[in-house]
């Protein structure tokens, strides 16, 4: 065995990789660029490099740098996790160059799988199973339609130079196949200016079923079991599960035997992930084979009680599998959820920020987070958004959705926009805990999912104020401390007045409504309670706070909620943690008006991290209002900067393909005077 | 320290009596107060709103740190006092904290007649900024007004306490490095435009403030110049031009905020002279006192017993128990800050007025604030007190009190009547504040007392003449003095002409306390140095 391996990786699967050697005895070499300085995986391992600045084309993805470091801290494998290097054959040969394990496939391994057309030939010729298609030069008409009643319908017709859904037709029927390859072709012709077409089976409720297999270097090969990530958006698994329910022991057999076959055909050794399309009817297609550990490979650690890391780092040594096909076995159920700094309600926008606050579930052998972040820390531009997988077990798939959603309402986070709420409401819906799972799950259910908590606000909104006027009573206190009269009346923050009652009015904001709140201070001997107007309705509250814990009384109901409080541009935001979801206020101060000048003159800021990747006028230009001005490029989107009037180009301070900050001043622009 | 023992029945009818009683005062005063918080009436304030302006009130409320105490004064200015009705004296005034830091707050309220200067406006005024200079906080002025009342410019304009001692005292406070911050949220024509410009930092509101000493219509009629307020003496002006005005605001919240960060930049630091300690509340229920002070303000009742509703753990240490006892004198904490209690339980000896002389030279001594607790009919009358010298015993109680530099504060809970007010520590003493109860009733004496006294003239006089004058005759003489005593002696009329600092609710006497001398600790204590004593 190893005694010292390097990780090429960052984030939770470095620290998950990170745990594992721990445990094993083996020293552990991270790597790191200037964004991650101070991140979660630097700090737990024994030793850490540095790379170069934070772009990962300049740190992370530095093939020579990696292995340079491990060379220089005698790191003897490199396990390269998934994303960045991990699929990489040049890396790996690089490795196998410098007498470093690779902890993964062999480069035939990797190269076999890195095309994907050169991949279903190897998987044609070993049978397994691929999606019937017609992919030939002949494009008689005739020969295409009897291609597709041979397959059966419906069909897909696909332009072969197609993308983004243009020249692309469903064909429900062998009647209408004549009329939508017209149409198809036709679409084709002037979008790509060429028509040829290919004909697969459509598939109408397909799910996506991948397999875990091992191999070792001493022939053996196992599955363990599959994971069903049907749950997807944009092509990004959002709520992994494993085993995929519904699965018969027969075609669980059938998939894993499909799966081994497809290693073998490669020569695989190490962890891989055969990823299959399965129909209603039970029929099963390879799509592609991933030579790497998943990032949904803990749902399938927690169902077999394997560590499938420990199992890598054997493998990789020339040990055999620890364990032979008839001594795994599911136990359970499990579910991984994805949490991802980005907003489900705005297209899944990346989102980037400081996690202000953050607070996981309790672990134990039922939850799960794989992390690598803390409080405090920033979510940057420069990687995948991804913050943490929450991953939950239990004996039934009903008993293991109920873990989820409880942790999912126990994990808070403040300061960056996540997709937690969006995960709850997905992991509680009928049709989710029914298994009504297709690959177009999240499209067929949007109502379901994209909704906000509104429905109890009637709680919430008193509760959101009470916190306001005790953290006040709080902050007040602690201040009158720091004075030389610290027990003076005027500390007291309960809005006294002489004569008249003692009312707070306080303006929240939640989604993007505002409701004005009253809140009047009585005293009942010694002890004060509130009376909160909210929209006529009176109610009697009264709590305290405990560090982060807010105990209410709301008319005899007794109730806490967990407060995370950020403050941003002068208002103070508040997230209420409750067991139904988590609640956004903001208390909006007075609107103190617009600087003017600041407004359509001088400067033009930067609205996120991002790159310029396009810079459409240049100084001396007249401009009218509205006018695309620059282009930034920040996490997959672009956004445009526009004229706020018509005006004058005074100068730009960038140029393109250089990295803007958020708020830096992109050009100065002056407004034409009337 | 000693702790007093109460010895009230709250169950009885008497009790229970009293506590009726009092309650239709105190919801009688703040119905009245509920009226008049609205200002100068529906149409007024929309057309004030429908400017994009802030009400007075909501612009103080915006001013304050968030959850401060507002101790506001003279709420009751101007009550019936004017041919129209003028509430509050369509001035708001009060103490309150800024960033921290107790200030008086001067705000014009627009919606009342303009915001323009009735004799008993500028009174208020005037008063708010004597609190600003005796205990040294910043004054800050929203300033929204006409300027002088023209058709009562003979009690507004000439005199020494009129108009111009706004300024007298602006320059003098600034002198003494009492912050003056100016906000010009409305106009400030003539003598108020001197608001802003005599103060230390001036803040103005675009489209909303102007300054100028004349306004356009004057400027017309004086030299035929046709010109616009806003271009005679708007924010633009005042902060890109002549430089009267130092911020310029957006809107009346960004003013406010300018306001707060001027306040945060100070530099003052809250002395504190005293050994204070940890407050705890009373043992009693403050709501309590409405049932001890009797319906008949004839009936005596022991005054230890509000003194243990107003004082920190119900403590106090009693000085000379034994001897004059009808004035209790001794010491007390409220909020933690060391008082001394003069307070009356009943009518003034030789012997109290040596007492109270005597405490109120140990706390000017000790550097001790005073607290008066007022209910007192005078000082004994009649031959064998006379021949004793009770007049130079009360004088060296008023020698005393009028002399000694501790911060003084009075409440009239009962009677105030005759020299006992001046032994007390009345209006003419300066006491730092003043306020009463919704009970009280001050006059030079009782009504009953001055209608007798009259009638006994009267009487002689028809004696003399060899009149005759039936008993009738004489209850129906006595009876208009009788009642004009009794309306001019009710805290209405008293507060309507600033002869104290307001009304307040006998309940909150403990929290009115607290807040006045928590605020007075902002001025240092001086040396106290007494007159000569009559021996």
């Amino acid at each position: 065995m190893f005694t010292k391996i390097l990780i090429a990786n960052r984030g939770e699967i470095a620290c998950r990789v990170i745990k594992t050697a721990r445990k094993m005895g083996i020293l552990t070499v991270a790597v790191y660029s200037d964004a991650d300085a101070n991140s979660l995986h630097v700090n737990m391992a024994d030793e850490a490099i540095y790379l170069g600045p934070s772009p990962s084309r300049e740190s992370y993805l530095l093939a020579e740098k990696v292995v340079d470091a491990a060379i220089r801290t005698g790191a003897q494998a490199i396990h390269p996790g998934y994303g960045f290097l991990s699929e990489n054959a040049d890396f790996c040969r690089l490795c196998q160059q410098n007498s470093i394990v690779f902890i993964g496939p062999p480069v035939s391994a990797i190269e076999a799988m890195g095309s994907k057309s050169a991949a279903k030939n190897i998987m044609e010729k070993a049978q397994v199973p691929l999606v019937p298609g017609y992919h030939g030069d002949d494009q008689a008409e005739q020969t295409l339609k009897q291609a597709a009643d041979a397959m059966g319908y419906p069909v897909l017709l696909k332009a072969t130079a197609g993308g983004g859904g243009k020249g692309m037709r469903q064909v429900w029927k062998a009647t209408e196949f004549a009329a939508e390859l017209a149409a198809a072709k036709r679409e084709a012709k002037s979008a790509f200016a060429e028509d040829t077409m290919l004909v697969e089976k459509y598939l109408t409720q397909p799910r996506h079923v991948e397999i875990q297999v091992f191999c070792d270097n001493h022939d053996n090969a196992v599955y363990l079991f599959e994971r069903d990530c049907s749950v997807q958006r944009r092509h990004q698994k959002v709520i992994e599960e494993a085993p995929a329910f519904g699965m018969s022991e027969n075609l669980r057999q059938q998939m894993g035997e499909a799966a081994i076959k497809s290693a073998q055909a490669i020569g695989y050794q190490g962890a891989g992930t055969v990823e299959f399309l399965l129909d209603v009817d039970e029929s099963f297609y390879f799509m592609e084979m991933n030579t790497r550990l998943q990032v949904e490979h803990p749902v399938t650690e927690m169902i077999t009680k394997q560590d499938l890391v420990e199992w890598q780092l054997r493998v990789a040594a020339g040990e055999t599998l620890p364990k032979t096909q008839q001594q795994l076995a599911i136990k359970g159920h499990s579910f991984e959820a994805r949490i991802y700094a980005e907003d489900p309600n705005n297209d899944f926008l990346p989102a980037t920020g400081k996690l202000e606050f953050l607070q996981t579930p309790v672990e134990s052998d039922f939850v799960r987070v794989d992390t690598g972040v803390r409080q405090g820390d920033e979510v940057s531009v420069f990687y995948d958004p991804m913050i943490a997988k929450l991953i939950v077990w239990d004996e039934s798939r009903e008993k293991a959705l109920q873990r989820l959603a409880k942790a999912l309402s126990e994990y808070r986070i403040n300061g960056v926009t996540t997709n937690i709420d969006f995960l709850y409401n997905l992991a509680t819906c009928p049709p989710f805990i029914n298994e009504e799972i297709d690959t177009g799950f999240i499209e067929k259910h949007q109502q379901l999912i994209f909704h906000e908590n509104q429905q109890a606000l009637a709680d919430e909104l008193p509760m959101a104020a009470l916190y306001l006027v005790l953290s006040m009573n709080v902050k007040a206190q602690v201040q009158a401390a720091k004075t030389s009269d610290p027990f003076s009346p005027w500390h007291s923050s309960h809005a006294w007045r002489l004569n008249e009652a003692h009312i707070f009015e306080l303006i929240l904001g939640h989604n993007d409504s505002e409701y004005a709140v009253t809140v009047e201070q009585k005293r009942q001997g010694s002890s004060s309670y509130y009376l909160i107007s909210v929209d006529g309705k009176t109610l009697d509250c009264q709590g305290s706070i405990n560090g982060d814990i807010l105990h209410t009384s709301i008319n005899g109901y007794r109730s806490y909620a967990t407060i995370a409080q950020t403050t941003r541009a002068k208002s103070t935001h508040i997230s209420l943690y409750r067991q139904n979801g988590v609640f956004n206020f903001t208390h909006i101060q007075p609107d103190c008006g617009d600087n003017e000048n600041d407004d359509a003159n001088g400067g033009l800021l930067a609205p996120m991290n991002g790159t310029l990747v396009s810079v459409l006028v240049k100084a001396g230009d007249k401009v009218k209002k509205d006018q695309p001005l620059m282009i930034i490029e920040a996490m997959k989107m672009e956004h445009t900067i526009k004229a706020p009037a018509d005006g004058l180009v005074e100068s730009t301070f960038f140029a393109e393909g250089e990295m803007v900050d958020g708020g830096a001043q992109l050009l100065s622009f002056s407004q034409d005077s009337e | 320290m000693a702790k007093i023992i109460s010895k009230i029945n709250p169950r009885s009818q008497d009790f229970l009596d009293n506590a009726a009683h009092m309650q239709l005062q105190v919801d009688d005063l703040k119905s009245k107060l509920e009226q008049i918080k609205l200002g100068g009436g529906d149409k007024s304030r929309e057309r004030h709103l429908s400017r994009g302006k802030l009400l007075p009130r909501e612009r103080i409320n915006a001013l304050l740190d968030a959850g401060s105490a507002f101790l506001e004064l003279s709420q009751l200015a101007a009550f019936n006092v004017y041919k129209d009705d003028i509430p509050a004296a369509g001035i708001i005034t009060g103490i309150g904290r800024v960033a921290g830091q107790e200030c008086i707050i001067v705000a014009n309220d627009a919606t009342v007649k303009g915001g323009t200067y009735f004799p008993l406006t500028v009174k208020k005024h005037l008063r708010a900024q004597a609190i600003a200079q005796e205990n040294n906080l910043p004054c800050i002025y929203l300033v929204d007004s006409g300027g002088a009342n023209l058709p009562n410019q003979d009690e507004v304009f000439p005199d020494k306490e009129h108009f111009g001692r706004i300024f007298f005292n602006q320059a003098n406070m600034s002198a003494q490095a009492i912050p003056q911050i100016a906000i010009v949220m409305g106009s400030c024509t003539a003598g108020g435009a001197y608001v802003p410009a005599m103060a230390d930092e001036s803040i103005i509101v675009k489209e909303q403030g102007t300054i100028f000493l004349a306004g356009p219509p004057l400027v017309k009629a004086a030299t035929g110049e046709v010109v616009s307020a806003e271009d005679l003496g708007g924010a633009d002006v005042h902060c890109r031009t002549s430089g009267v005005a130092d911020h310029y605001a957006q809107n009346d919240h960004h003013a406010l905020e300018i306001a707060r960060s001027a306040i945060s930049n100070l530099n003052r630091v809250k002395p504190m002279p005293l050994n204070i300690e940890q407050v705890t509340a009373p043992q009693y229920d403050s709501k309590e006192i409405y049932g001890i002070v009797p319906k008949d303000t004839r009936q005596p009742f022991d005054i230890r017993e509000i003194i243990a509703r107003i004082v920190d753990g119900s403590n106090f240490d009693e000085f000379k128990a034994l001897y004059g006892t009808t004035l209790v004198c001794g010491f007390a904490r409220i909020f933690g800050y060391p008082i001394g209690i003069v307070a009356n339980n009943g009518i003034l000896f030789g012997e109290s007025a040596q007492k109270g002389a005597h405490f109120i030279e140990l706390c000017a001594q000790r550097k001790i604030p005073l607290v008066f607790l007022q209910n007192i009919t005078g000082f004994m009358v009649g031959q064998q007190y006379e021949a004793s010298g009770i007049a130079k015993h009360g004088a060296k109680m008023v020698t005393a009190v009028a002399t000694a530099q501790v911060p003084k504060f009075t409440i009239l809970i009962g009677g105030s009547f005759g020299a006992g007010n001046y032994g007390m520590c009345g209006r003419a003493y300066d006491p730092r504040f003043l306020f009463m109860w919704p009970n009280a009733r001050i006059s030079v004496m009782g009504g009953e007392q001055a209608a007798g006294v009259l009638a006994q003239v009267k009487r002689d006089q028809k004696v003399k003449l060899g009149e005759t004058w039936t008993e009738q005759e004489e209850a129906d003489f006595k009876q208009p003095i009788i009642d004009d005593y009794e309306h001019q002696g009710h805290p209405y009329y008293a507060s309507a002409r600033l002869w104290d600092d307001g009304i307040i609710d006998p309940a909150e006497t403990r929290q009115v306390l607290g807040l006045a001398i928590s605020a007075s600790l902002n001025k240092t204590i001086d040396d106290t140095k007494f007159g000569v004593f009559r021996m």
